[in-house]
């Protein structure tokens, strides 16, 4: 049975993978941030670190 | 359901063009005629070379157009109104692509357009061209009245928030940034290449007329102000609009996202685009080039109320030519999204 989850960013509806594990990334679909399991009972996701950028012009 | 005969008035011009090549392919319409006073006897895809093998039409004079079930109007501002009590009698249905009766209240049309209005008894019976607005009404309408480019992209970016009630009324600053086809194919010494070409060029930075339909929309609650500019760039086209809002509550951007999938997730045509990776983070006009799309992004200023929101179009698309057609769907009960569902281009 899949998971639900809602991203911690802009509070989308997450499915899960049955078999998701602590430590996996995963990408949400509307806002297409990055995403780690912290962990799967309950499940916890938590923005992955990103590599900063310089996106000024 | 049998095919809908339709016809476009003034078919020389972009927008009519892009009518046209939609139409051309819209499975339950057969095109009946094509009018130009200046193109009068010669085939279509003369002036829009894009539609070569695609018809044979030929313009005809206005004086030769015959009743069908709908006619298009891409007449020059102006000129609609003039001519709507004698169209009305062609035709069942006329969606019309001007400014001639987008504004409610006659007065306004005087102030913004600098003329009154000559037939300010038509102005109720047009349903204003905004889908995502006026949906219900455009079921079965007899006349709709497409939006401004400019309009549609700072109205579809706003409306979430305004019907929520949510920004403080008088305080909202829109930067709108347009392609040159935004100002139709009439040639002036401001379009010509050297001088259109690499400009940036703050041509309306008050007084824009759009603002006035801008502000009808948007007062759900009460009279709003908005503060409108308007600057051309060195595209064809596209229509970037960049509203800066200052929000009555310190909402967090969560709480923003949940008020835009609320207005908008059923829309087949408004995408939200706020990411944080990638080269497109936020709308962006050139990948909507010929989509129907209109993409809204936002983003909340960590130090203060201010609310960014960023939306993207095609002007002669979800700005002119797509809205309309999907306006017509709407009106005969066909699926919104016929005709509609090219996405775009990439790269482009």
């Amino acid at each position: 049975m899949n998971l639900t989850a809602n991203c911690p960013i802009c509070d989308a509806a997450l499915n899960l993978a049955a078999d998701t594990v602590q430590g996996e990334l995963l990408e949400c679909a509307e806002c297409g941030t990055e995403l780690e399991v912290m962990s799967t009972e309950p499940i916890q996701l938590q923005e992955a670190p990103q590599e900063e950028e310089d996106w000024g012009e | 359901m049998s095919e809908v005969r339709v016809s476009i008035v003034g078919g020389s011009g972009y927008t009519g063009g892009e009518l046209l090549r939609l139409l051309l392919f819209h499975p339950q319409v057969r095109i009946q005629q094509v009018t130009s006073e200046r193109f009068v006897g010669k085939f279509t895809h003369k002036v829009h070379p894009n539609l070569r093998k695609a018809t044979d039409l030929r313009f005809v004079q206005l004086a030769q157009l015959e009743p069908c079930d709908v006619l298009f109007l891409c007449l020059p501002h102006g000129r609609a109104m003039h001519l709507l009590p004698e169209l009305q009698r062609k035709a069942e249905r006329i969606i019309d692509l001007s400014a001639d009766f987008r504004l409610n209240d006659p007065a306004q049309y005087a102030a913004w357009y600098g003329r009154e209005h000559t037939h300010p008894e038509w102005l109720p019976q047009f349903v204003y061209g905004i889908p995502e607005l006026h949906r219900e009404a455009m079921r079965g309408a007899r006349f709709i009245s497409s939006a401004g480019c400019n309009a549609t992209a700072t109205i579809l970016a706003l409306f979430p928030l305004f019907k929520n009630d949510l920004v403080v009324v008088d305080r909202s600053v829109v930067e709108v940034k347009g392609g040159s086809s935004e100002g139709g194919n009439a040639p002036s010494e401001a379009t010509h290449h050297p001088e259109r070409s690499n400009v940036v060029r703050s041509y309306r930075p008050t007084q824009h007329r759009h603002t006035a339909e801008v502000e009808q929309e948007l007062c759900i609650h009460g009279p709003v102000r908005v503060h409108l500019s308007a600057t051309a760039l060195d595209l064809v086209r596209g229509v970037l609009s960049t509203c800066h809002v200052f929000l009555k509550d310190d909402l967090d951007e969560k709480t923003i996202w949940k008020v835009y999938r609320e207005t908008y997730a059923d829309e087949p045509f408004i995408r939200i685009v706020k990411e944080k990776t990638g080269i497109y983070r936020y709308p962006e006009p050139k990948l909507l080039i010929g989509s129907n799309f209109c993409d809204i992004g936002f983003e909340k200023d960590a130090r203060s109320r201010r609310l960014v929101v960023i939306s993207a179009i095609d002007n002669l698309m979800k700005g002119a030519a797509g809205q309309a057609v999907q306006a017509f769907n709407l009106m005969h009960g066909f699926a919104e999204t016929t005709a509609l569902e090219f996405p775009g281009l990439h790269p482009v």
